[in-house]
């Protein structure tokens, strides 16, 4: 295990992509007083670090307590799971029901097997937590060229902290959707692994539909082999906070990845994620498409898109992009978007993010045409929705999640 | 005999708050439009004209202080904004607003169910809409955009002519439905309007800047908008004397002291 020597706090600093120049500084004369420097001065001052540098540690002793101050909390409510940061974990095993499908198992396997920490390794103290405690691994492994579907569902997690780790491998060749449904009660803090060989064609559909008291920390560490495709589609719907943080490596020449999005916020939510793409061979391509929505008082989302292009990553394409829809008064979306570059030869690579407001103009004008309210609501958001839903490739689930952003407005015109 | 349409404005007065407290804006209106009929509404900026298309809508921001608007006898005031709309009544907007997330096919869609009680027949609906389209030279690739998002000046009002032939109303306001379009996009709005006349023999309330407009849209009388009320009223030939004097005539200057 590679643990970098860099302190747990040096929040690390990605170099925001150029949207906002600052503001016309360089049109004033440089003698003027204050304007030669930013004028918050240095406090605080961190070194740039790529993003790729960040601390790593399987060991939960390794990460200092958690304040909320650093840059991989700073958004969430950090008082609310010390149970997960601080606390001890239940490591054991849990139930878990899946569908059955060919070509695709599901077994507890042991710490010491070989694909553990082959994805990824914990930048934080909860997911370091979770990985300190397990006592053994679901491993759902996929094999078989043809396209199959399995749902694995956890229910009965109860409300006592626990921590979890999860293996998703797909052999070279393979073609499968694994769709991890999650409901009823959780704390939980887990980390997941997803390994796509050679060619692999992989969609991980990560479903938080959990009761409204639950918190749930997950970070997804994925590793896409040469001409592997993944795509990695997080829905949180349920659940008290929420914070699903997939990272990616692109790490064959040719692989690719379709990271989609959908959340809705309602009333007292928080709903995080945040999203990384280390594009770290050549010819690899990546696409981001995160949506949300929010409605009622406190209903809080975070997005953070960090995308970095390291210098063996020649020909790559990226783009990402998070869009939120405010659907009432005292809501928040962050939604921050950071791009790394660290080669010239690239076919491209963008970014945007954009949070709008559904207001009371566009009530009336489509109330002016017939419509009524709750049906404009549903309107609206249900065709910004769409088109994250329309994209994950699984009609039924695509169905049901359809019906389940209805509830989510109905259900939050009650509160 | 056959039933014969009426929308009848009696004695409106609106206020609206502002930050330097209530604000009378109209002050007695009286107005009378059968179906068929083309009203002009003319007058200078601020004297209420839009106030009168908004409060007929039924937008919140106009507070109606007293007075009445009927529609076929059934008071208006009383009913919700979409209720408003499924009674009759259509708003060409000044400045439609945009609708994230919603394709224009899908909204006309959802607002002619709303305003039919049922959905419309799929096959029937589509030809409608791609004729209403191709007659206000709208491109094909329109349908699928959100409604009224990254669209022009120009693009916006002909989506707004396009709602009022699919829709059908009984009787349509338009507000300065005019304003910022050139003189070929005019000609195509003023079309749009003409044949959804004819089509349907809906009654037009034209509010109107400019005289412009009714060299294409032919108004059957015109009202002189002053001060919140109707200062004067006359069939085509006071629009001409307008549009030769201006409203120089009607302007107090009393009002600065």
């Amino acid at each position: 295990m590679s643990a970098a020597s860099a302190l747990s706090k040096s929040a690390s600093k990605t170099v925001p992509a150029p949207s906002t120049p600052a503001a016309g500084s360089s049109a004033l004369s440089p003698g003027q007083h204050g304007i030669t420097e930013h004028s918050d001065g240095r406090f605080g001052y961190v070194p740039v670090q790529t993003r790729s540098d960040r601390f790593k540690s399987v060991n939960v002793a390794d990460f200092e307590a958690v304040s909320g101050r650093e840059a991989v909390w700073k958004l969430s409510p950090v008082a609310k799971f010390t149970d997960l940061t601080a606390g001890e974990l239940n490591g054991s095993r849990y139930e878990v029901e899946s569908t059955p499908s060919a070509d695709i198992s599901v077994a507890w396997v042991p710490r010491t097997d070989a694909r553990i920490g082959t994805a990824g390794l914990p930048e934080e103290r909860a997911a370091a937590n979770a990985w300190s405690v397990f006592d053994e691994a679901l491993a759902i492994t996929v094999s078989g060229e043809e396209a199959k579907e399995i749902t694995v569902t956890r229910s009965v997690l109860g409300n006592s902290a626990r921590g979890a780790h999860t293996i998703i491998e797909a052999k070279p060749f393979s073609q499968a959707t694994v769709i991890l449904q999650n409901t009823g009660e959780a704390r939980l803090s887990e980390n997941v692994e997803i390994i796509l060989g050679e060619s692999a064609n992989l969609t991980v559909v990560s479903l938080q539909e959990w009761d409204d008291s639950a918190v749930h920390l997950a970070n997804h560490f994925a590793s896409v082999g040469r001409d592997a495709r993944l795509k990695h589609v997080v829905v949180s719907l349920g659940g008290s906070i929420v914070r699903v943080n997939p990272s990616v490596r692109l790490a064959g020449p040719g692989s690719d990845t379709l990271l989609l999005g959908l959340y809705f916020a309602d009333a007292g939510q928080h709903l995080e994620q945040q999203v990384y793409v280390f594009h770290d061979a050549p010819k690899s391509r990546s696409r981001v498409n995160y949506k949300g929505a929010l409605q009622g008082q406190d209903a809080r989302t975070v997005w953070i898109g960090d995308v970095l292009i390291g210098n063996k990553a020649a020909g790559t394409d990226s783009y990402e992009q998070n869009r939120n829809l405010v659907l009432s008064e005292g809501t928040r979306a962050d939604s921050i978007p950071n791009l790394e570059i660290e080669t010239g030869d690239i076919v491209g690579a963008g970014h945007a993010s954009a949070t709008g407001r559904f207001d009371d103009e566009q009530l009336f004008y489509l109330q002016a045409r017939g419509i009524t309210e709750e049906e404009a609501r549903r309107l609206v958001v249900r065709g910004f929705l769409t088109e994250v839903v329309q994209q994950i490739g699984s009609p039924e689930l695509e169905a049901r999640l359809q019906v389940a952003i209805e509830a989510e407005l109905i259900g939050t015109d009650d509160k | 005999m056959t039933f014969m349409s009426v929308l009848e404005i009696k004695d409106l007065h609106v206020s609206v708050e502002t930050d330097q407290g209530t604000k009378q804006i109209l002050r007695g209106v009286n107005l009378s439009i059968n179906e068929g009929e083309i009203h002009a509404i003319m007058g200078p900026n601020g004297s209420g004209k839009s106030t009168l298309a908004y409060t007929i809508a039924g937008h919140p921001k106009y507070h109606v202080e007293s007075g009445s608007i009927l529609l076929d006898g059934a008071e208006v005031l009383k009913m919700t904004v979409d209720a408003r709309a499924r009674a009759g009544l259509f708003l060409a907007m000044q400045y439609p607003v945009e609708i994230p997330g919603v394709t224009v096919t899908n909204f006309l869609r959802t607002a002619k169910t709303a305003i039919e009680g049922e959905a419309p027949p799929i096959r029937t609906w589509i030809k409608d809409v791609r004729q209403a389209m191709t007659d206000l030279r709208m491109d094909k690739a329109f349908a699928e955009r959100n409604v009224n998002e990254g669209f022009s000046g120009g693009e916006k009002k002909r989506n707004e002519i396009l709602q009022l032939e699919l829709l059908k109303p009984k009787f349509a306001v338009l507000d300065e439905t005019d304003s910022g379009l050139d003189v070929d996009a005019l000609k195509i709005v003023s079309e749009g309007v003409n044949r959804a006349k004819t089509n349907t023999g809906l009654g037009l309330l034209l509010i109107t800047h400019y005289t412009r407009i009714l060299r294409y849209i032919h108004p059957d009388f015109v009202h002189v908008f002053v001060n919140g009320r109707i200062a004067e009223q006359g069939g085509p030939e006071l629009a001409d004397r307008l549009e030769d004097e201006g409203y120089d005539r009607f302007l107090v200057p009393s009002n600065v002291g």
